[in-house]
Order: structure tokens, then C-alpha cells, then sequence
């Protein structure tokens, strides 16, 4: 094919240097050498297939009105095509990467997205300050805005995106069902309009039957929407999702339709010019998701047959031309297990997932965009639009999966290296190593893309990046991602979006170890606190009273394994070789056992390892990365071992005494006080965190003793809230 | 009591002496005379049994009983922390040599305390170890006599000494002769004191006289749950004071190393805290003629942090965790954290640039601003003055918007202990050197190792600000009842509010990008390797205590 290897030292990350780095590169240029990220970026290489006319007309000046990850990724083709960009940012992204990529940046209000990125007027006046020509919006944001599209329009400036009347029609979801219908798109049985009430709703429910999904009729990305299989978690539903819509959207409508359950998410993207002409470039599936928001997607989709792909990318563009659709566009279907198809909403702007779409088919959608804006014509047709090898994206999320598959965590990137420098990887970030994670945006760290020329090289590719990918200081989704990419249903591709509760029906509790896999990384603990040992005693100027080394080359050694089992273990180290003998079995442990990166790329018995030192502890404690969850670990010797079974046990906190801030956030409300008897599984508390309503209940019945916060107050992850008798 | 054989056979081992045993039972002979070949292998039976009785302590019930405490034996608590093998144990035999109360019937090889020597990662170390089960490691003549023996040859050699405390307190059977006994190490560890490091780890009680001999040693670590450091117990509290309190209130780790300040660090275990400590003796130098260790080092020396570009807020008065920037500079993010729960205001503690042992200072903004106080001002000036004891260089981060005002600190003493912190600064001779990330008002910049107490380098981050004041109170002192304070306040801020002042002063050498602070401490620290600088002669300094 025509680049099984294109994405070879493709990165997303793109420091500018600045004056002072410059300086210091030339002092000490040896230092790049170890960098692991490559700042090259070869585009032609990934963008095969784009196309545009030589010397066509392009828009001299861009502006973003968008941050991270896609902030840069525009500003990226922006600079590909030689157009100059403007970033805007509020006062906490002063330094952020997309703002120092840009060529000229405003700064547009404070923290909150309501002051600055929301900021119609601002983001306007930036615009007129700087003479852009055009807008792009990314997503989220004022993507699917249409007044904003509108007002650009009258002061003549592009909005990179589809006309006001198209994202109007299908940003409305009741409108957008209409249009779809008369399109003869196939559709899910549910009510035409909006739900009055809470009565309404659960009368509604009624009539079309439970489970039924309620969702804001602004709403997008997950938010804003429940699902409900009985009356009383109909009204909560309602009720949540109400004041979710009210705060994230501004508009609380909403929408009831039939839940079609164990379907698979697949959509198809479209790219349509001012002149009529519409293409579909293939699906995505996105059916790994929790709670209706995507985590792992892939394209094409193993479900799709090139008949049912064609029906679907007919059916969508159907639809994005009866909208009068102009730009790039994303038609999202469920596809239920019988392979029908059945229409949910159209996106009107670019999508996140976007990057597979252009490694399979080798076309630059934002380059798309820009030219369409500008009124070309798309130079491809449909038969140019090829499925060529298959692409995954995982959406790296600095969240705990361990918490309900995801709950998001805050903090610095005290160490980041990106696996950029791995052929077939493509790292879109909009952050830096030092980049604060804040609970004012978005948690996404980072897409991690992989491609190959088929799923399963795409896959191993994949592993191997997760596995390579350093990311310290906050808590992140890699243990549950590289954990999917493994589970025997998702490498069949056997995936629907109930994948994650079915296949982790307690929730995601890190990778399970196989005995033989336990054993390796016993083998390794013992050969990095053998290795770590030895630097101990290696003084290079400790010559006065003679230091002694230990002279032998075989060590008996315990490894604790927390939540594990103890496992005794023979060391004996030859030639920079451990053979480690756990159990029955003995292990080899070879390669370069230095401590200068994180990343310790070593062989065990033959078999390539990636493994991550996270942390040493004082007092032998480690924290290992393998198969991308973290294990807490104890090396010890023989004699240290047999007397620990004298030490106390430790005590745990009992959970269900206190309620504990599960990530840091703001307190909607608290609806006890001090006294007031609770039953279990009573809400307590409600938790606002990256714009999401958590409801904290209590575990079991009492009486509260203490209530340490109160509404509106922000608390950190493990503060007690409420604290029971 | 696997455990314990085993142990055993590994202290058999170890012990040269011991390698040709005898059959332990008893052969008769018919002669028993002098100079007969009975004789002599009698005594080395009696040698033998001797040594056998020693390794018991108080025997089988005491040991299980110290064991069902969650703690370890003297002896275990030797293997645990010292290389395998290396312990020599000095003075197994030596008894006490009190008649009365009956104890003349009542005597243990060794009485109630393990001494010796060891390493610890090859390095020597002097070592004792009280025995809980041998008359509740109470301090006898004979146990201070050995105490003080391995103490003397630790000056001798210059190698430090570490204790282990377990003790009940004084032996009261004995009288003043226990009393003597204190003394005579409490001397020894003054006399000590800067000449070779002295770390003291409380594994069980230690009341009364006894505790003074941790309080003068450099580091006093404690074992959670099971040490006790108290003058007078609870039941002598309750009589005197009338005060309710507990032994784990009045004495315990977390009173000690949160409260007090007497305490630098707390373990989970027995087995923890020896493994720690195992990990700290690592950073020390054996004694104030050598320099400070250097390790092997994998971290590249010139290795770029670029977070420490973005890790000071851009606000001024917001706040950010010193410790993210010392976990970036240093060797492969290890920070042994000294005191790490007291006067949390200014962190202090050992790492290693380029395998060089450091000790670090910097104020937290975390807490309380980073403010100096009394506690972090006695906690930073100690922690200097080991430093430059012992010729480990001292990295200061300065963040510090001043000393904290208010009248329950002047009651206290705080010009008399902030002079501590000055004091330690000022007489220190190792190199020092000093970045200023951001704040650095008035009296306290002078304190925080600047330039004017001789210090060797001195950088300023970008968002450095030298000035003798914030903003605000600057300008109404400058435009006393002036009506555009906003303005002037601007105009000072303009002009103070950065590095320049001090760079054009020559008060910093140089503002750096935070990224390059590793790669440019690692290039002093190399230079000034040979720095030699005295204080004029003196019997010794007196320091505002």
C-alpha cells in the first residue's frame, strides 16, 4: 500500500524554540540526543492523498478559537500551508503549547470557559484586532454555535465549519430527526419534540417503552444524557441531566427516545463543498465508550461489510445534502446486532476522532476545511476515497479508570515523553511536559493513534506505544486502555458500546496477571533492586575507610506484591544477566538495565518487555509500569522477608464512615446536615467535576457526625466531605 | 521460630571464633585439672554455651513477647539493617556487676545491649542496639560501658554511629552507677557531634534521662505505634499535672515529628524504618574529614527539566509545591525529606546531583506562603548546620515573602530564632547555591542564603522578585497618604517586581530558565568541589540558641 509506514516520526508535538532554549541548545546540544520525541514532522508522508490545486487561493490569517490538543493540530496544517495563525487563550494558558505555536495570540479572560473560550465578544474582538480571515473552531467550544457563525459572517470573516442554517438544523436534535426523516435515513422510534416535564418524560417513557435514553437536546459529547430502565431512574435522569444541560449548554430541552441496546457506535464521515459535491470517507467505530463518551475508537469497523459501508456513507451523505451541508461532518449511527442501522445525530464540526479517518484514507481534513471555507472545490471523488489499512485512536485521559472507568484527576505533568518516536504513531496533544492538568477543561492528555496496514499490526503498534508512553504526575486511563487492547472480545473486535460493563462487570481493576506474567515481573523487580543495589555500594570517592562490595553473584530475594501474593525468588546475576528462578520457573532478564529514562526497553526469556520505572520508595519500595497498569512492590531479602510476618498489619480507612471527594471539584450541594439519619445509598452530596454532576451517596445507614464542606466549596481528591457515626 | 534458627546460623557464621564448634553435649573426662586437655576443651565448651546464651537475649518467652509487640529483636533488628554478614560484634561477654536486690544471681552475657560494628552498602558503621528483652533494655554500667566503647572507636576511625533504642530507662537496681552510665554517653556524643554523623532510631520506650541522648544526636527517626520519647510517662503526668493523657499523645511518632519537632521522621515498621535508614546512611559522609559521597549516577547531569518552565504560577500570589521543583532537579527524582510533617513551611532535606549527596532547602509556598517562622527557622538552621558539619554542599530555593508577623510569634522568639537560620547561613563554609524562584522580601531574602552571607552562586528564575517588601506596603510607606496608591503601586511593582534589580546589583550572577537549573547546579557543584574557606579561629561560635 501506498505508505505502510507513513506516520514514521510523525508528532504532534511541536516545541518552538524559544530564545533562551535556542541559546542553550548550542551550549549543550548534547543533550537532544537523548530526547526521546522527534520534532520533525514529515506531513506529506501521513497526507498522502490530499489534494488541492497548485496555487489555489488560501486565506492568509487563521484564527483558532479553540486550545489544546486541536488548537494545535489546525495551527499545524495552518503552518503546513503557510498561512499564519492567531491563537486565543485565557490567563492560565499563557503558556500553554497551542498558544505559543501560533503566530500572534490574544489573550481572551480568566480560567473558566464561560470568561474566556466561551467569550463570543472577545473572541469577535480578537478577530477584528488581528485581521483574521477566517475561524476555525475545533470542537466543543463555539463549534456548533451558530450566532457566532452568524456574526462572523457579518463581519465578513470565514467560519471554518458548515453555514449557520445546516449547523442549526442538526445541532437541534428534534429539527434534525425531520430532515433526516424526509431523507429516507433510517431512524430509532421515539418522540418527535421536546419533553415538557418530568411527568411528561415518564409518560413518555411509558409509551416507547424502557430502557429509554434522555438527552439534552443541545447536548454533545456525552453530556447531558442518561439512560433510564425504570420510572424512578427516569426522574432522576431527568432531573440530572436538566441541570447538566442548563450548565454546560445553557439550554435545558430535552429529548426521549427508544435506548437500542448492545448496539455498536459507528459513524461515518462526510466532507462536502459550497458547490454540491459530498463524499463519505468511511466509518469510525467508537463503541468503547463509558458513559456515552468514546475512550478507544477504530476505523474502518471489523462490522462493516463494503455493501453496508456504502449504505451507510450513501444514507449520510443523503442527509448532509439535504441539510445544504459545506464542510466537514460526521453522521453517527447505531448499528444493532442484526446489522440495521439507525440514525442518531449529525455533528456539524470537526470531529475528535478525526486523525483514523485521515490515516485510512491519506486525506488532510483540516486542509479540506480551509479549502472549502475558501470556496474551492473538493478535488476528490468518491471512488479516490480508499479503506486503506486500519488506524485505532485511544484516548489518553488523565482520569482514574480504576474509579467507575474513569473519573477525572487533576495535577502536573512532572514527566512526559510521548511515543511519537515509534514508526506509525501519531501523537495529537496540546501539551508539554510541566503542563498543568486543570479541572477547567477538558482531561484529555493526549489521542494516541496507531496505524498499520491491518488491524492486527495497528493493534501491536498500539501496545507498544501505550507501553512507551511516560506520563507522571497525574493519574491516567493507559492501565485500562492497554488492558483492552488485549481482552480476546475487543482483538475479535467483538465490541458493542456495552463493552466496558460487560466485560468488566466490577469495574476495571487493572490488568489481571497470568501466574507466568506475575512471575516476570517478580523476575524484573528482583533484577532492577539488584541492579539499584549495586549503584548503592558504587562510591567513586569514598576512599578513606574501604567500602566493600558485595562480592557475590547469587541473591535470595522476596518480592511483595501489594494486593498480591509474596514471592520468594533465587537471583543469580551473570554477565548483565539475571536469571531470576520464581516458583518452578526460572526467568532470564536481559538489556540495558540503566536508570537514565523511565522507559527500560528489556527481554525476558526471549520476550521483548517494556517496562516502566515509575517510582523507587526509600526502603526497597518500587512502583513498576508493566502492561500498563502500575504495581506497588517490595524487594526484600530472604532474612528481612521471614521476620515481616512479625510486623503490625496496617490499618485501612473504613470508606464507610466518611464519604471521600472520589477528584477534585466544586460542591453543587449538600443536601445533609449534621444529625440527619441517611439510608444507604442515599445522596449526600453533589460533586461538579470537569462539568459532570457526581452524586456521592452514602455506603451504609447512619447518622451524620461531621459535614466538612459545604455547597460551592472546592474540594481536593480524598477530602472528607461528610463523615458518618 | 524459622526465623530465629536461622538468624542464629547466620550470627554463627559470621563469627570467625565460632566455625570450629564443638559437639555441644558434654564429654567427661577424668581429669579436670589444670592444663589437662580436659580443661581446655572445657573452656571452649563454656566459650561456646556462653555465646549460645548471649544470642538469646532474655531468652525464647521474652523474645516472643517483644515479637507479639510487632517488634523485632536487638540482634534481628543488627541483620536487618546491616549488610548481610558484616556485623562484628564487640563485648558479648561483658556482664553487669551489681550485687544487690539479687541481681548478682541474675546476669546475661552482653547484659541488655548488642554493640559492634558493621556496613551498610560497604560503608562502616558503629552500631548498638538495645536488648528490650534482657532486663527491659534498661541501662546498666556495663550496658554504657559498651555503649561508650564502640562510640570511642567511631571518633577513633571516624565512622558514624547509629543507635537503636529500646530501652526501659535507667536500671534502677544499679542507682547512680546508671546515672554515670548516661553521662558518660551523653558526653561522647557531644564529642561526637560534627565529628562523625549520629543517628538515633527509637524502636521502642525510651523516658527520662535516656531521651537526651537521641536529642543530641543529628537525626532521631521513630517507628510508628511502638516509640515512645518522653521525659515523664503518662502515670507521672496524671500525679503532677493532673493531665489525662496517653502515652501515644505525649510521646508517640506522630506527637513527635508533627508537634514537637523532636522527631525528623516517622517509619510505618520495624522493617521499614531499618530499610530506610539503610536507604539514608547512603547520603551521609563518614565523618567531617571525608567529602560528601559521591554514587554512580545514571541521570544524565545535563538532563533539561523543561516543567520547572511552567511550574511557578503565573500569578504571584498563587501558590505551587517547592518539592515539584526539587523532584525535578535532582538525581532520578530521590528526595530523602527531613522532617517532613514539621514546620512544613520550609522543606529541607538529602539528594544527590550527579551522585553528590546535596542537602536542600527551600521554602514551601504550599503553607503558610512559605513564610520563616520559629519552627522552620530551628528546622532550616539545624538542618544547615549538619551540612556544613559534615561538607555536604547546600542548594536554597528561595520563595519568601518575608518572616511572619504577629505577636504570638514575637512572644516566641522569633528574632531570636530567625538569628538561627541567618546564623547557620552566614558561618557556613560549604558551597553554597542559592535560586531564587520568585519572592524574595526583605529581612528573609538576606537570611536564605543569599549573596551578602557568602554565597557561591546565586541564580534568579525569571519570576524573581527581590525587594524589601510586597507591593502594597511599600507604597504606603514610600507615598504615605498619597491618593493614587494604584498607580505608584504599579510603578514599584514595575520596577522591583523582577530580577533585575538584584542582577544589576551583581546580587544574583545570572538569571537562568528554570530548565537548565539542573544542568547549571550540576557545573558549579563540580567547580567548587575544591572550594576552601575557613571562619577565623575560635573555641566555638556561639549561636543565638
Amino acid at each position: 500500500m501506498a505508505a505502510s509506514c507513513r506516520l514514521l516520526r510523525s508528532s504532534a508535538y511541536f516545541p518552538l524554540p524559544s530564545a533562551t532554549l535556542c541559546h542553550s541548545q548550542k551550549v549543550f546540544g548534547a543533550c537532544q540526543v537523548r530526547c526521546l520525541t522527534t520534532t520533525k514532522v514529515l506531513f506529506k508522508d501521513i497526507y498522502w492523498n490530499d489534494r488541492a490545486e497548485a496555487n489555489e487561493s488560501k486565506f492568509d490569517k487563521v484564527l483558532i478559537a479553540n486550545r489544546g490538543e486541536i488548537a494545535c493540530r489546525v495551527i499545524q496544517t495552518c503552518r503546513r500551508l503557510g498561512i499564519k495563525t492567531v491563537a486565543v487563550h485565557s490567563d492560565v494558558d499563557s503558556l500553554a503549547l497551542h498558544k505559543r505555536m501560533a503566530d500572534e495570540a490574544v489573550c481572551i479572560g480568566k480560567a473558566p470557559t464561560s470568561e474566556s473560550y466561551l467569550r463570543m465578544d472577545r473572541i469577535l474582538q480578537a478577530v477584528k484586532d488581528t485581521g483574521a480571515q477566517a475561524v476555525h473552531p475545533g470542537y466543543g467550544f463555539l463549534s456548533e454555535n451558530t450566532t457566532f457563525a452568524a456574526k462572523l459572517k457579518e463581519m465578513g470573516v470565514e467560519f471554518i465549519g458548515p453555514n449557520s442554517e445546516s449547523i442549526q438544523a442538526m445541532g437541534d436534535k428534534i429539527e434534525s430527526k425531520r430532515i433526516a426523516k424526509k431523507a429516507a435515513v433510517n431512524m430509532i422510534p421515539g418522540y418527535d419534540g421536546v419533553v415538557e416535564d418530568m411527568d411528561h418524560c415518564v409518560k413518555l417513557a411509558k409509551e416507547i417503552g424502557y430502557p429509554v435514553m434522555i438527552k439534552a437536546s443541545a447536548g454533545g459529547g456525552g453530556k447531558g444524557m442518561r439512560v433510564a430502565y425504570d420510572e424512578e431512574e427516569a426522574r432522576t435522569a431527568f432531573r440530572l441531566c436538566t441541570e447538566e444541560a442548563k450548565s454546560s449548554f445553557g439550554d435545558d430541552r430535552m429529548l426521549i427516545e427508544k435506548f437500542v441496546d448492545n448496539p455498536r457506535h459507528i459513524e461515518v464521515q462526510v466532507l462536502c463543498d459550497r458547490h454540491g459535491n459530498a463524499l463519505w470517507l468511511n466509518e469510525r467505530e467508537c463503541s468503547i465508550q463509558r458513559r456515552n463518551q468514546k475512550v478507544i475508537e477504530e476505523a474502518p469497523s471489523v462490522y462493516l461489510d463494503p455493501g453496508l459501508r456504502k449504505e451507510m456513507g450513501d444514507q449520510a451523505v443523503a442527509l448532509a445534502k439535504a441539510v445544504g451541508y459545506d464542510s466537514a461532518g460526521t453522521v453517527e449511527f447505531l448499528v444493532d446486532g442484526k446489522k440495521n442501522f439507525y440514525f442518531l445525530e449529525m455533528n456539524t464540526r470537526l470531529q475528535v476522532e478525526h486523525p483514523i479517518t485521515e490515516c485510512i484514507t491519506g486525506i488532510d481534513i483540516v486542509h479540506q476545511m480551509l479549502r472549502v471555507a475558501k470556496g474551492h472545490t473538493l478535488l476528490h471523488h468518491q471512488s479516490d476515497i480508499p479503506v486503506d489499512g486500519w488506524s485505532f485512536e485511544c484516548r489518553v485521559y488523565a482520569e482514574d479508570p480504576f474509579k467507575n472507568f474513569g473519573m477525572p484527576s487533576i495535577g502536573r505533568l512532572s514527566k512526559y515523553i510521548e511515543p511519537a518516536h515509534i514508526p506509525n504513531v501519531r501523537c495529537d496533544s496540546g501539551i508539554q511536559e510541566g503542563s498543568e492538568i486543570s479541572i477547567y477543561y477538558d482531561a484529555m492528555i493526549c489521542k494516541l493513534v496507531s496505524y498499520g496496514p491491518d488491524r492486527e499490526s495497528a493493534r501491536e503498534t498500539m501496545i507498544t506505544a501505550l507501553d512507551s508512553y511516560v506520563i507522571k504526575g497525574v493519574t491516567h486511563n493507559i492501565p485500562m486502555l492497554r488492558d483492552i487492547m488485549t481482552e480476546p472480545r475487543f482483538v475479535k473486535g467483538d465490541i458493542t458500546t456495552n463493552y466496558l460493563p460487560e466485560v468488566f462487570p466490577d469495574g476495571f481493576k487493572g490488568k489481571q496477571m497470568s501466574e507466568v506474567e506475575m512471575e516476570q515481573l517478580v523476575a524484573l523487580a528482583c533484577a532492577i533492586h539488584e541492579t539499584e543495589q549495586q549503584n548503592s555500594t558504587d562510591f567513586l570517592n569514598q576512599n578513606r575507610l574501604p567500602v566493600v562490595k558485595d562480592a557475590k553473584s547469587q541473591w535470595k530475594m522476596n518480592v511483595e506484591v501489594a494486593g498480591n501474593a509474596t514471592y520468594p525468588a533465587m537471583v543469580v546475576k551473570d554477565n548483565n544477566v539475571f536469571e531470576v528462578r520464581v516458583g518452578e520457573n526460572t526467568y532470564t532478564v536481559a538489556g540495558d538495565l540503566a536508570f537514565t529514562s523511565p522507559l527500560l526497553d528489556l527481554v525476558v526469556n526471549g520476550q521483548r518487555r517494556l517496562l516502566q520505572f515509575v517510582e523507587k520508595g526509600f526502603g526497597n519500595y518500587y512502583k513498576l509500569r508493566l502492561f500498563g497498569t502500575v504495581f506497588s512492590l517490595r524487594v526484600m531479602d530472604d532474612f528481612a522477608a521471614q521476620l515481616q510476618q512479625f510486623m503490625p498489619e496496617k490499618k485501612e480507612v473504613d470508606l464507610s464512615t466518611v464519604i471521600l471527594a472520589p477528584m477534585p471539584g466544586m460542591l453543587k450541594t449538600v443536601v445533609v446536615s449534621v444529625g440527619d439519619q441517611v439510608a444507604e445509598g442515599q445522596e449526600v452530596c453533589v460533586l461538579e467535576a470537569m462539568k459532570m454532576q457526581n452524586s456521592l451517596v452514602a455506603a451504609k445507614v447512619s447518622k451524620v457526625k461531621k459535614v466538612n464542606f459545604k455547597a460551592g466549596d472546592t474540594v481536593n481528591e480524598g477530602d472528607a466531605i461528610v463523615e458518618f457515626e | 521460630m524459622a526465623a530465629l534458627v536461622r538468624f542464629c546460623n547466620r550470627a554463627l557464621q559470621q563469627n570467625a571464633v565460632c566455625r570450629q564448634i564443638l559437639p555441644l553435649s558434654a564429654t567427661h573426662w577424668y581429669s579436670n585439672e589444670a592444663g589437662s586437655m580436659a580443661h581446655t576443651l572445657n573452656v571452649k565448651q563454656r566459650i561456646e554455651n556462653t555465646r549460645q546464651k548471649a544470642l538469646l537475649g532474655g531468652g525464647q518467652r521474652r523474645i516472643e513477647a517483644q515479637h507479639k509487640k510487632g517488634k523485632l529483636t536487638a540482634r534481628e533488628r543488627l541483620n536487618v539493617l546491616l549488610d548481610e554478614g558484616s556485623f562484628v560484634e564487640y563485648d558479648m561477654f561483658l556482664e553487669h556487676d551489681c550485687a544487690d536486690f539479687g541481681m548478682e544471681k541474675e546476669k546475661y552475657p552482653g547484659d541488655s545491649v548488642v554493640t559492634g560494628r558493621g556496613r551498610i552498602n560497604g560503608r562502616t558503621v558503629f552500631i548498638f542496639s538495645q536488648d528490650f528483652t534482657v532486663f527491659g533494655g534498661s541501662l546498666s554500667g556495663a550496658h554504657a560501658k559498651k555503649v561508650c566503647k564502640i562510640m570511642d572507636q567511631a571518633i577513633l576511625v571516624g565512622a558514624p554511629v547509629i543507635g537503636l533504642n529500646d530501652s526501659g530507662g535507667a536500671r534502677i537496681q544499679e542507682g547512680v552507677e546508671s546515672l554515670a552510665g548516661y553521662a558518660d554517653i551523653f558526653q561522647r556524643n557531644v564529642m561526637a557531634s560534627g565529628v562523625v554523623p549520629q543517628i538515633s532510631l527509637i524502636m521502642g520506650p525510651c523516658a527520662g534521662g535516656a531521651v537526651y541522648s537521641p536529642a543530641l544526636t543529628d537525626f532521631t527517626f521513630m517507628v510508628k505505634n511502638t516509640s515512645y520519647l518522653f521525659i515523664t510517662g503518662p502515670d507521672v503526668v496524671k500525679s503532677v499535672t493532673n493531665e489525662d493523657v496517653t502515652q501515644e499523645e505525649l510521646g508517640g511518632a506522630k506527637t513527635h515529628t508533627t508537634t514537637s519537632g523532636v522527631a525528623h521522621k516517622a517509619f510505618e515498621d520495624d522493617i521499614d524504618a531499618l530499610l530506610q535508614l539503610r536507604d539514608f546512611f547512603n547520603f551521609l559522609p563518614l565523618s567531617n574529614e571525608d567529602a560528601s559521597p559521591v554514587r554512580r549516577c545514571d541521570d544524565p547531569w545535563d538532563r533539561e527539566v523543561p516543567g520547572l518552565d511552567t511550574v511557578v504560577p503565573l500569578e504571584t500570589t498563587a501558590a505551587y509545591d517547592i518539592k515539584d521543583v526539587v523532584l525535578g532537579i535532582v538525581d532520578n527524582n530521590e528526595f530523602f525529606e527531613i522532617m517532613p510533617d514539621y514546620a512544613r513551611n520550609i522543606v529541607v532535606g538529602f539528594a544527590r546531583m550527579d551522585g553528590r549527596t546535596v542537602g536542600v532547602v527551600g521554602n514551601q509556598p504550599k503553607v503558610a506562603a512559605g513564610c520563616l517562622d520559629i519552627n522552620s527557622s530551628v528546622k532550616g538552621a539545624r538542618f544547615v548546620r549538619f551540612c556544613d558539619a559534615f561538607n555536604i554542599p547546600i542548594i536554597t530555593f528561595v520563595d519568601v515573602p518575608g518572616f511572619l508577623p504577629g505577636t504570638s510569634q514575637e512572644y516566641g522568639g522569633i528574632i531570636r530564632h530567625g538569628a538561627k537560620l541567618l546564623y547557620a547561613f552566614a558561618e557556613a563554609t560549604v558551597p553554597k547555591i542559592t535560586v531564587i524562584t520568585r519572592k524574595a522580601y526583605g529581612g528573609a531574602y538576606d537570611v536564605m542564603s543569599s549573596k551578602h552571607l557568602r554565597g557561591d552562586v546565586n541564580y534568579a528564575w525569571p519570576t524573581a522578585e527581590v525587594a524589601v517588601m510586597g507591593a502594597k506596603g511599600a507604597v504606603s510607606i514610600i507615598f504615605r497618604g498619597s491618593s493614587n496608591q494604584g498607580e505608584q503601586e504599579a510603578e514599584y511593582v514595575e520596577k522591583f517586581a523582577n530580577p533585575f534589580p538584584a542582577a544589576v546589583r551583581g546580587f544574583v550572577d545570572d538569571i537562568i530558565e528554570p530548565r537548565t537549573t539542573r544542568m547549571r547546579i550540576n557545573q558549579d557543584l563540580v567547580m567548587l568541589a575544591c572550594k576552601k574557606q575557613s571562619n577565623p579561629w575560635k573555641k566555638h561560635a556561639n549561636i543565638p540558641l
